[in-house]
């Protein structure tokens, strides 16, 4: 697989270390009053879908940025590739 | 029709006219007792088991391709029981206990050969680890066996014994672990379930679960609706999809495992080798073939193929602990889906929702646990309450804090 970095340009995927599921930028408020239910979520719990997912990538080989990579798991074919800090700021994570 | 060296006899001499299909190929009632939802290893020996030892009388599997089309078929067939946790091993040896007497049980020739699981040690923390995993091994009632670099070298003159970054220290032996035939298992279990009425449907696709006030009446599928009192899902790498139709999320990430045969060659690997500084296994086929695999791919994926770096680093692991093997040819490889659980250990249990029950999350790892899978899940389809050795297999072990995790890697399906 080919990895198209938003700032490297196409890149081998053997480049990068593999994550999982984007959600993980999503995490729980420890203070919530359902916290743990919250995190049981957050840690163990994946949507795991046949079709389009997006994941996160951690270029290791290369300039160590994390990245948000939208990719089909029946055929690889990977239709996005955002920079993680750009898609956590635009829905207004806090860090 | 049963097998016996009589009957090859029988029909050598009479042309080999007397063989007929060894199961039927039945249409879908309209409800059934208990539908098993997919006709791999685990759901037809799941089949077998209810119908012969539980005394269930109305049973279906349904596949949605053909049986042993799944991970069942795309294995590379090693059997062993060397786990450390109590959660895992008590389990595990009930399946190697069940696989040695598996052929007559099943009058079908599995080709279950004991030749033995060797686990190269490289490292001195490496020793103390297999020592501890051996130890609990004893404890369970398994056997394991230490042996030193110079009697591996007796017994496998052709490992790379001085490498220098990754010396033979010694090795942690199984001698009851070995191999079997893989599809021979689908298809045993498969007989066997058939011959005592089970219906076995293939090309039927589970499309959704009915579920009315919180209780499964049965499942759509490409060929109608099928009621049942009680559903299992038994679908492998396929798990959360089939759970998605009742909203249930899984502790499972789906990913894919390749595997590797060369060209034929003269007998000279005694049993299984694995290799303990990467990742590299390999035993050889009756036919001469090298069977060897290594790491899953990483990724999530439902494409039963992987890509070139993983099979680089398989190759590399390989000509460092066996040199030998750099002038054999590749003859095919292929991948599988498998459901990578949260903590690499499988689950066996009832949901929340009345009449559906799962079993998956079996990582790189459950044609070993076949028999004991089936057995275990039939236990509690049948009485509705778990088999004495898979009681930790629960469901919500996640969510209370009781994960079966073996290489302590936390909840990071691709490092398990
Ligand atoms: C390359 C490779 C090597 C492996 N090596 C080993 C090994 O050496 N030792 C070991 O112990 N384990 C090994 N494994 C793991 C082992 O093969 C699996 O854990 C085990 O086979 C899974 O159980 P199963 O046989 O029931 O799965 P499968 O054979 O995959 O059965 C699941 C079935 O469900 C069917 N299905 C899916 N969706 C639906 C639907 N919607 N409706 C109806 N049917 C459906 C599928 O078609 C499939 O036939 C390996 C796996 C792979 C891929």
């Amino acid at each position: 697989m080919i990895i198209n970095h938003p700032i490297l340009g196409p890149r081998d995927a053997a480049e990068f270390t593999y994550l999982g599921d984007a959600s993980l930028l999503n995490r729980p408020d420890w203070q919530a009053a359902d916290a743990a239910d919250q995190f049981y979520e957050y840690l163990y719990l994946r949507d795991n879908p046949a079709g389009e997912h997006r994941e996160l990538w951690y270029h290791e080989q290369g300039d160590r940025s994390w990245l948000v990579v939208t990719r089909n798991t029946l055929t690889h074919e990977i239709s996005s590739v955002e920079l993680a800090s750009d898609v956590a700021r635009a829905q207004g994570n806090k860090k | 029709m049963r097998f016996s060296g009589f009957k090859v006899i029988k029909e050598a001499l009479m042309g080999h006219k007397g063989w007929g299909p060894q199961w039927r190929n039945p249409e879908p009632k309209s409800h059934y007792d208990i539908i098993i939802i997919g006709g791999g290893g685990h759901g037809l020996a799941t089949a077998y088991y209810l119908a012969k030892e539980f005394g269930q009388k109305n049973i279906a599997v349904l596949e949605k391709g053909w049986i042993g089309g799944g991970n069942v078929g795309r294995n590379t067939t090693i059997i062993r029981s060397n786990y450390l946790l109590d959660g895992n091993e008590p389990f595990y040896e009930f399946s190697l206990k069940l696989w040695e007497g598996l052929e007559q049980d099943f009058n079908y020739n599995a080709m279950v050969s004991q030749r033995g699981i060797l686990n190269l040690i490289h490292s001195d923390g490496q020793r103390d680890a297999f020592m501890r995993r051996g130890n609990g091994m004893i404890l369970n009632g398994a056997d394991a066996e230490y042996l030193t670099a110079d009697q591996i070298r007796a017994e496998n003159p052709f490992l790379n014994f001085d490498d220098a970054r990754f010396p033979i220290k010694g090795g942690l032996a199984q001698r009851r672990g070995g191999t079997v035939r893989h599809d021979a298992v689908a298809w045993g279990y498969a007989r066997g379930a058939d011959q005592r009425g089970v219906d076995i449907i293939q090309n039927c696709e589970v499309t959704g679960l009915r579920i009315e006030n919180g209780v499964c009446k049965g499942v759509e599928t490409s060929r109608g609706f099928i009621g049942a009192n009680k559903v299992g899902s038994c679908v492998a790498g396929s798990s959360s999809r089939i759970m998605a139709h009742a909203n249930i999320r899984l502790p499972i990430e789906s990913h894919v495992l390749q595997a590797f045969v060369s060209e034929g060659l003269k007998p000279t690997i005694p049993g299984v080798i694995t290799f303990g500084a990467g990742h590299f296994y390999v035993s050889q086929s009756d036919k001469g073939g090298l069977v060897f695999g290594g790491d899953i791919d990483g990724y999530n994926t439902y494409a039963q193929r992987g890509n070139l770096p993983t099979v680089e680093d398989v190759c590399e692991s390989g000509m460092a602990i066996m040199p030998m093997i750099g002038r054999s040819r590749m003859l095919r490889m292929w991948g599988g889906v498998m459901d990578m659980s949260m903590d690499g250990s499988p689950i066996i249990d009832k949901t929340h929702i009345d009449g559906l029950y799962f079993n998956g999350g079996w990582c790189y790892g459950g044609f070993k646990a076949t028999p004991a899978s089936g057995w275990c899940y039939a236990h509690l389809l049948a009485k509705d309450e778990p088999h004495k050795v898979a009681t930790a297999y629960r469901l919500d072990r996640f969510k209370r804090g009781y994960m079966i995790d073996e290489k302590g890697m936390g909840a990071q399906p691709n490092l398990h």
